[in-house]
């Protein structure tokens, strides 16, 4: 089967630098080989696995937590452009993907 | 091939939990300084982790209920990904495989039956204004609204015009605001509304098109909206044309719907089950429980009204719908002749943060009163019984002298026939 | 000896016993740092307030805290607010976070003191550390080979004295592999005994917090700091933590039936792995071989998941509210993000990512049915030893492969340690003590026992 990392890359939304790309596709294609090895095993009847901690039903109540809460200052202080109390980014052109 | 209107809903309501889907920051937004509400959950920062809110969840069961939707006693909460400037993350925690509920119905006034899908809860995005800064197009972007609980509610494509839309969303509106978890004002954002549309041979054969509507703030413009759409749609399928497939705003000045993105593909969410949040799993008597916390919901509590205190479909309906003028009612119908009352709220003329005038709680017959005077005139009860119905007279006389005259006859009658019915039922 | 080079619990005992101050400690440490760091480069950011931190203790005086005046060096992927915290990777070069880990607080609150982040494999990605987008981590032992990874420069920085213990991450094999190869001893806890809140995340379902130390009963010591229910992560554990560091001694093994999985007897490591074994039968312990499933079906699953979540995780470094954009990331980063999301993908799903969660049950279950016949299990960390320069370049999946002797107990959320069992052409050898969820104190007591009977853990490399 071939994949194009050229679509993925879109997907995943990573620029490729120039030459990338065809490491890339070469390393994706030698990868996917050896995953598709799971395809010998039979799981039709097996239940997946999302997470290992057999918890269940962990929530909070709906109490404020104001230790956690930053001040204007503190949320955009790593941010390379604001506007007045805002994070400012060029106009979106494109909606959601 | 005949085509009909063929509009499914998708409905945003902002839950008015205190704090938010993921995290305990307040999930008050509305009209607060920009990014003065967040901390390292809903601001996405590197190593944050989501820990969902109980109330949410019970809230949203709560909903699903009313809507007579199945509750899925296993659900999760998955990743949905795509990228935009509100979306932190870069993925929307929500629900996709295993939603909180799926399979209900809300019926309108002619008796036709809006099947709901699912009903589901979700983190609500950032909030970007578009704005000129020094001759170039920015946006700005303000992360106090994310992660505020957003429940999400799809219809089946089973709406055929404007104004079905309407009554469907106003009656929505209505139980939702009756179970005191959201505002649901759709001009203060807290309902949303995306209709899809198409002309299709039914909800089950649809076309190969369908064309989503943004940027509807009103019922109004949802009805207005709709209904433009269609007709546009209508005369392109009428010239051979197959409308495209598309987002589309609308603009209540020309009132009209106007292109925004065309959508070639649909997106790839690549929704997997989210690895920070342990599956939700709850027993039959856990939602029971939240069934026997839902309140009347407006259409039974105004058919019950008309019954019990005679109000007018009209009246009751609008007494059902309002929480404040609700209580008030509730507060003060032993006090007061219910049906006097409930039109002086819904005239207007009454103040709501006082007690009723004296000269309207003194009018009120006194339910206790009535029950005394058949007590003690059993034998005039007997009579009545045997189909002598003129004795009705001497018995109002009774609870006239009982309470000085000071009360309405043609009430205290109503009340006695009332309640002599009530005993006739039980023997 | 020098202050630098004692161990955690006799550095608190020393401090105790006012043999000599926190500001002579930490001094120890940031003498070794500027002599030999240059070289190795084993941390990226120092704390450049360590020793008015330290003057503060020593003026204010012993409050009993466990970790007291320890100087540490933690993980540049466990946010540290106030200090620039990259996880290696050009994108958040600039990142100054506005919160701490869960774990950082932790040792903070008990005392310990930070003497800067340390360098390890880009959003630790790899098992060599030459991934990170600063330069590799060279190995103490030998500089022209790697320390491992992703957890290479805490590794480093305690094989080279250069800090009383590290903190490390494992999402498989980050804490236990380069603790293999730099010749100290790594702690993986159960997936969930250690909160998540505030460390950078790779593989959601996995990622586990973990100590690196110079022996087992320090590990000991951290681990019960650092574990615990967070009521910021939905994924940590309610239950108490019954790791007790003073009640290590005692473990004689006697009875103990242990398993010895005959598929990760591969490599040159293996030789020394059965003298290990001969240590425990020796005690009276029976060691038995068993079968378990095939690696590579156990690399592909570990692969697959892993890379959805990596490719997941990074979605949120878009560089609007912190850090560079996407334009930044390096060649590892979208490697595994390629494959990740194309598992994820529509039509992709079943084959893939839901097939790795099903074959990720089998091996749950498989786990589940050796540990009911034995107490643990041993095995090498790494089939050889430490790889030189240059290594991690050699295939697209070099990190998984490296890893796959600890993968399957990543993949189930299991405990286990890597403690020093010899040296091979000069480097060193780590053994695997792997048991099931929760049985930390069990895994600590026999790790303590083993260093109790063996020197290897004292050998150091000659700097």
């Amino acid at each position: 089967m071939k994949v194009n990392v050229l679509h993925l890359a879109k997907l995943v939304n990573m620029p490729l630098k120039p030459g990338e790309s065809e490491k890339l596709q070469a390393g994706f294609d030698s990868t996917l080989k050896a995953v598709d090895e799971l395809k010998k095993l039979p799981t039709a009847k097996t239940k997946s696995t999302f997470q290992v901690t057999k918890l269940q039903n962990v929530w909070r109540e709906d109490i404020p937590q104001p230790e956690r809460g930053f001040t204007q200052k503190q949320a955009l202080s790593q941010a390379k452009k604001t506007y007045q109390g805002y994070f400012l980014v060029p106009r979106v052109i494109d909606d959601e993907a | 091939m005949k085509l009909q209107p063929v509009i499914g809903l998708e409905i945003h309501v902002e839950l008015k939990t205190k704090t938010g889907m993921f995290c305990g920051c307040s999930a008050d937004h509305f009209g607060k300084a920009p990014n003065t509400n967040t901390c390292p959950v809903c601001l996405g920062l590197p190593g944050a982790l989501p820990v969902p809110n109980h109330q949410a969840i019970d809230w949203a069961i709560m909903i699903g209920l009313a809507l007579d939707c199945r509750v899925n006693l296993e659900s999760s909460f998955d990743r949905k990904h795509y990228f935009y400037p509100d979306l932190p993350k870069g993925y929307q925690i929500s629900q996709y495989d295993d939603p909180f509920c799926q399979a209900g119905k809300l019926s309108l006034a002619s008796g036709k039956i809006i099947r709901i899908n699912r009903v589901h809860l979700e983190e609500d995005t950032a909030k970007m204004q578009h704005q000129v800064i020094d001759g170039q197009k920015m946006t700005l972007v303000d992360f106090n609204r994310s992660g505020v609980p957003l429940v999400e509610i799809v219809t089946e494509p089973d709406i055929a015009s404007g104004e079905e839309a309407k009554e469907f969303l106003k009656k929505l509106r209505d139980i939702i605001r009756s179970l005191g978890v959201s505002d649901c004002d759709m001009e203060k954002g807290s309902m949303r509304l995306e209709p899809n549309i198409s002309w299709s041979e039914s909800p089950e054969k649809l076309n190969n098109y369908k064309v989503e509507i943004k940027n509807l703030n009103s019922f109004r413009f949802a009805q207005q909206g709709i209904d433009f759409e269609l007709k546009r749609q209508k005369e392109l399928l009428d010239q051979g044309k197959t409308p495209v497939q598309e987002t589309r705003g609308y603009n209540p000045q020309k009132r009209a719907t106007f292109s925004q993105r065309v959508k070639e593909t649909s997106a790839d969410y690549r929704y997997f089950p989210d690895p920070d949040i342990p599956p939700i799993v709850l027993t039959r008597e856990y939602v029971e429980n939240l069934r026997t916390k839902l309140p009347q919901l407006p259409e039974a509590l105004a058919n019950e009204m008309v019954n019990k205190f005679h109000l007018s479909l009209s009246t009751a309906q609008l007494l059902s719908k309002d929480q404040l003028k609700l209580a008030y009612f509730n507060q003060y119908k032993n006090q007061v002749e219910p049906l006097e009352l409930a039109n002086l709220i819904v005239n207007k003329k009454i103040d709501l943060d006082q007690p009723p005038p004296a000269k309207a709680a003194s009018r009120a017959v006194d339910p206790n009163i009535i029950d005394q005077v058949l007590k003690e005139n059993a034998d005039a009860v007997a009579k009545y019984r045997t189909g002598k119905t003129s004795v009705i007279g001497f018995l109002v006389g009774q609870v006239m002298r009982l309470t000085g005259g000071k009360v309405d006859p043609k009430q205290v009658q109503d009340k006695l026939l009332k309640a002599l019915q009530v005993r006739n039922l039980q023997g | 000896m020098r202050l630098n080079q004692l161990t955690v619990i006799e550095a608190r005992a020393g401090l105790k016993a006012k043999k000599f101050s926190v500001v002579e400690l930490a001094t120890a440490c940031l003498v070794q740092i500027k002599a030999v760091d240059k070289k190795l480069h084993a941390f990226l950011t120092l704390n450049d307030r360590i020793l008015d931190q330290a003057k503060k203790l020593d003026q204010s005086g012993d409050d009993g805290r466990p970790l007291w005046g320890i100087p540490f060096a933690i993980k540049d992927n466990f946010l540290t607010e106030g200090l620039r915290t990259t996880a290696s990777a050009k994108v958040l070069d600039n990142f100054v976070p506005q919160y701490s880990a869960t774990v950082y607080k932790k040792l903070i609150e008990a005392g310990a003191l930070c003497l800067g982040k340390t360098n390890m494999d880009a959003w630790a990605h790899g098992s060599s550390t030459e991934t990170s987008d600063y330069g590799s981590t060279l190995n103490p032992w030998n500089t022209k080979y790697l320390p491992g990874g992703s957890s290479g420069g805490s590794a480093a920085a305690v094989a080279a004295d250069m800090c009383l213990f590290g903190i490390g991450s494992e999402t498989a094999g980050s804490v236990r592999q380069p603790a293999a190869w730099c010749g100290v001893t790594g702690f993986k806890p159960t997936y969930g005994r250690v909160s998540r809140y505030g460390v950078v995340a790779m593989a959601s379902s996995t990622d586990s917090p973990g100590p690196l130390t110079k022996t087992v009963a320090d590990a000991a010591l951290i681990t019960k700091i650092i574990a615990g229910h967070d009521v910021y992560d939905a994924t940590t554990s309610p239950r108490p933590v019954e790791i007790n560091p003073n009640s290590l001694q005692g473990e004689n093994l006697k009875g103990k039936i242990i398993a010895l999985p005959k598929e990760y007897l591969i490599g040159e490591a293996s030789g020394l792995i059965l003298e290990a074994v001969k240590v425990f039968e020796s005690a009276g312990a029976q060691v038995k071989p068993v079968t378990l499933m095939d690696p590579q079906f156990t690399i592909a699953v570990y692969t697959i998941i892993q890379r959805c979540e990596v490719s997941s995780n990074l979605a949120r470094y878009d560089g609007i509210r912190f850090g560079h954009d996407r334009s930044s990331f390096s060649y590892e980063a979208k490697n595994r993000s390629l494959l990740g999301a194309f598992s994820l993908s529509t039509g992709y799903f079943d084959q893939y990512y839901k097939k790795a969660q099903q074959v990720r049950t089998m091996i749950i279950d498989e786990f589940d049915r050796l540990f009911k016949q034995f107490d643990f299990y041993l095995a090498p960390i790494s089939p050889g030893p430490a790889l030189p320069l240059g290594a991690s370049k050699t295939s697209a999946m070099f990190g998984e492969l490296q890893d796959v002797l600890v993968e399957p107990s990543s993949i189930a959320g299991l405990t286990g340690l890597s403690v020093p069992c010899g040296i091979i052409s000069g480097l060193p050898i780590g053994l695997q003590i792997t048991g099931a969820q929760f049985d930390e104190q069990k895994i600590l007591q026999v790790g303590h026992w083993y260093q109790q009977q063996t020197k290897w853990h004292l050998e150091k490399p000659k700097l």
